[in-house]
């Protein structure tokens, strides 16, 4: 009975932070690993997925014309037009690009043979958060001036003398440490946990099925389960890619809001 | 029975957003229940509160393996 159930095997070991660490393509250069040739990937997909879809643009449009023009009009409208207001043009092309470099990099979790969201190393969505960032006080700063600017977020205007002994130090908080530190902490850890949560189901029953005989069965649950889970974590990959993108477009339109 | 501390302060982590994304959805639902018409704007606010709800969660699970 007991051989049943299980045979000499060594316990399961769960997958940990270290299953994110990867060897050098190229000899020793730590510098050149999986995530690097990803994001390298997604660039050349991305870049040439909307060239060919745009090169013979036509009134009456082919597939791929009609796909490429879906995601645009949709960032355009949903997230330049209705968040940011009457000078949204001038920010569509760097919104458009953060969503769909964010988006193709999530989706590599999923892609098979690849399946390894780029985004789950801390160090890509710092990259990504650094733009916004740099980003959006730009903005501030040419339209209000500097003065103007740090005055604005020291000093709401119309709030009684007091309160601005707490509210001046929370709002420098939000403005220069919170919102960089959430925007990319969000992204890396919805990846991170994602990939985990794949890796557990996958892990467990490739464990399973080196078990004994009913436990081989039970494994194909677990792929199930994992199968299941690919296409949940595909909703959860676009909607982080969607959030990242939204968080900036508001940050921007705060930073051209005549009163903060 | 082995593990770690930093796992039980992730599920205890998990309470306040868990407890925050129902609130969330819940407004979203009765107010979509209410006035149909108005799901394509309470559509983007539910789910960007239910974002940042959702990260402060993920902020215990990437802590549990910090402080590992």
């Amino acid at each position: 009975m007991h051989g049943l159930w299980s045979q000499a095997n060594p316990g399961f070991v769960p997958p940990s932070s270290a299953d994110f660490d990867f060897q050098p393509i190229f000899g020793n250069s730590i510098l050149f690993t999986k995530p690097v040739l990803l994001v390298f990937l997604s660039v050349i997909l991305a870049g040439g997925f909307f060239t060919l879809s745009a090169r013979k643009a036509a009134i009456v449009p082919s597939k791929l014309q009609f796909a490429g023009e879906s995601i645009y009009t949709f960032i355009r409208n949903e997230l330049g037009r209705d968040v940011i207001g009457p000078e949204f043009m001038r920010f569509v092309p760097f919104l458009f690009s953060l969503f769909i470099f964010i988006l193709t990099n999530n989706i590599f979790g999923i892609v098979p043979l690849i399946q390894f969201p780029t985004m789950s190393h801390i160090g890509f969505p710092i990259g990504v958060t650094i733009f916004s960032y740099v980003t959006y006080h730009y903005v501030a700063i040419k339209k209000h001036g500097f003065g103007k600017y740090v005055k604005d977020i020291c000093f709401m205007p119309g709030i009684p003398k007091p309160v601005y002994l707490i509210l001046t130090p929370v709002e420098l908080l939000t403005y220069l440490v919170t919102r960089p530190l959430t925007l990319s902490m969000r992204l890396f850890a919805n990846m991170f946990a994602g990939h985990l949560l794949l890796l557990v189901f996958t892990l467990g029953g490739e464990y399973l099925l080196t078990s004994g005989l009913i436990l081989k069965f039970l494994s194909l649950f677990s792929f199930g389960f994992a199968i299941g889970l690919s296409f949940f974590e595909l909703g959860i990959q676009a909607l982080q890619a969607y959030i990242f993108t939204l968080l900036t477009a508001l940050y921007i339109a705060g930073a051209l809001a005549d009163e903060h | 029975m082995t593990g770690t501390l930093a796992i039980v302060g992730f599920g205890l982590s998990t309470i306040g957003p868990g407890t925050a994304t129902g609130l969330i959805f819940a407004a979203y639902i009765s107010g979509v229940a209410r006035q149909p018409e108005a799901r394509s704007i309470l559509q983007p606010i539910a789910f960007l509160g239910f974002a940042l709800a959702e990260a402060l969660a993920l902020f215990g699970l990437v802590l549990a393996f910090v402080l590992k």
